[in-house]
């Protein structure tokens, strides 16, 4: 069992659809007197790893929160597969969302259940599936994170990089044809953050969308097909690797050279 | 300096209005379908079932205190035999209700405060959302109406509790038996006693729930915004809770002029 199924790429393809997973157009958001986002456009073609990279406190966090909906754009629009969310509300926004699944910078896991309790709920909240047929589900996405003994613990009990995993295979729960990661090796030793760079390339070959927030060059590189680097929260270049690395800007020169893994 | 003081007013006049918005959601959500069932039960349990202990203990104690005061006083004018039905009247229309409340401000009120405003700083509450949860309706209606319907049942176990209390208090002092006590303690007190009193508590719970809520879900600064939320959801829930009686106590004497008497 692989953490992925290729069924989104397969629904996609059998609508036709022509739509990018992801555009935003001319997004802007400012908390206070403090702009974050700056007229911010890009697409994200279905089925690709799109790295957004930057300094700390550039907006790439916020770039996500506004793909799913947890943040609008005071300007601009954002669409995924089609859907303007940043116009959808109540029933029509959690439609949208559970298209979407979401793996925060700090996992934030619900440590009220425990890790196999975490990874149901999407199932126990959007499906009809018994409980039993969910207990299986939900172990099997444990399972393929490498945390198929740690069901029944409580999310306290796990490492960071466990929390990291279990709160992957929650992302994951219902099969989401996009995936949104933010930060997927901020506190993670290198080698901890390569086994979770290695799951997050195994969902991309099976077909996900997957759109992630990283600093680590690394990273970026093993599973970005696109790369946008964002400075000031407006964008300073994007394209691929190769574009990336072919660049004079000094910003641009200084990120993709360091090997910094954190 | 008035700059500042005009701007702190302005915050907190702003903070209320967002606070009645707030409450007003809670409100309305909690009687419009969809009800989130599994996890109202959850909260029953956790928020009512398990304060029960404090209660009952509170109950006790206050029951025993409220009978030697009561015993002191009556002593005086040779009408002992009235402990009992003094001790029920006082407990069921005031004492019961309001401390039940004041109690369950405390324990209730610094839970939730505290829980939501943890769920909140490390993005718990962002990952209800991002899961497709409507997590106002998830976590904030749920305790809302958890709160509502244990507050009553909470009094009302406070105030059986305070009676035994006064029982054993009696007992000791008179030596008064089980049957007797209690069938002078109920000689006074009618519907109108119970009913009212303790139907406001339904006030207090929204007042807790609702308050707490707010000053959880809204935290910002990290812990220690969840410690600062803990402390004013106890604070604001219970002072509210002390000025909403004396409009309460003045509504159920208007409806119900008996129960002045």
């Amino acid at each position: 069992m692989t953490l992925a199924q290729a069924q989104p790429v397969a629904d996609a393809t059998r609508r036709g659809r022509r739509e990018p997973a992801v555009r935003l157009e001319h997004v802007t958001k400012a908390f206070g007197d403090l702009r974050v986002l700056d007229d911010v456009s890009f697409e994200v073609p279905e089925g690709i790893g799109f790295i957004i990279l930057g300094r700390s406190g550039t907006g790439k966090s916020v770039t996500l929160r506004h793909i799913i909906g947890l943040v609008r754009p005071d300007a601009g629009r954002v669409f995924v597969r089609g859907r303007e969310m940043s116009a959808l509300e109540g029933a029509r926004l959690s439609d949208a969302r559970r298209e979407i699944g979401f793996l925060f910078q700090s996992a934030a896991l619900f440590d009220s259940i425990s890790v196999g309790e975490n990874v149901a709920f999407p199932m126990r909240r959007h499906t009809r599936l018994r409980d039993q047929e969910i207990r299986e589900r939900a172990t099997q996405k444990l399972e393929s994170v490498g945390l198929g003994a740690h069901y029944d613990k409580m999310p306290g009990d796990l490492s960071g990089g466990m929390r990291k995993r279990a709160g992957l295979a929650r992302a994951m729960a219902l099969d989401p044809a996009l995936l949104l990661v933010d930060e997927p090796s901020a506190g993670l030793d290198p080698i901890t953050s390569e086994e979770i760079d290695d799951l997050l390339l195994e969902l991309k070959t099976a077909g996900t969308t997957l759109i992630v927030v990283t600093h680590n060059i690394p990273s970026a590189r093993k599973l970005g097909d696109r790369l946008v680097m964002l400075h000031e929260g407006r964008i300073a270049i994007q394209g691929t690797v190769d574009d990336l690395e072919r660049s004079d800007e000094a910003l641009v020169h200084a990120f993709m050279s360091s090997s910094h893994s954190g | 300096m008035l700059d500042l003081a005009t701007g702190r007013a302005a915050a907190n006049l702003a903070s209320v209005g967002e606070f009645a918005q707030f409450a007003g959601r809670a409100a309305r959500q909690s009687v419009v379908p969809p009800v989130e069932f599994r996890e109202t039960v959850r909260q029953l349990y956790e928020l009512g079932l398990r304060s029960v202990p404090l209660i009952a203990a509170s109950g006790l104690a206050v029951g025993v205190v409220l009978s030697m005061h009561t015993r002191a006083s009556l002593e005086r004018f040779g009408a002992e035999s009235m402990i009992p039905a003094g001790l029920a009247m006082a407990l069921v229309r005031e004492t019961g209700p309001l401390t039940a409340g004041l109690l369950l401000s405390g324990r209730l009120g610094a839970g939730i405060g505290a829980e939501l405003g943890a769920m909140r700083v490390t993005e718990q509450i962002d990952a209800l959302e991002a899961s497709a949860v409507d997590a106002f309706r998830y976590l904030v209606v749920t305790r809302v109406i958890a709160c509502v319907i244990a507050l009553p049942i909470l009094t009302t176990i406070m105030n059986f509790s305070g009676m035994l209390g006064g029982y054993l208090a009696e007992r000791a002092a008179t030596g008064m038996s089980l049957g007797l006590y209690f069938d002078r303690a109920f000689s006074l007190i009618g519907m109108t006693d119970y009913v009212p009193a303790t139907v406001k508590t339904m006030v207090f719970g929204f007042i807790i729930a609702t308050v707490s809520s707010y000053l959880g879900y809204t935290t910002r600064s990290g812990t220690e915004g969840v410690g600062r939320a803990s402390t004013r959801a106890v604070v604001f829930s219970s002072m509210l809770i002390i000025v909403s009686n004396v409009v309460l106590v003045q509504l159920i004497f208007f409806i119900f002029p008996e129960a002045s008497g």
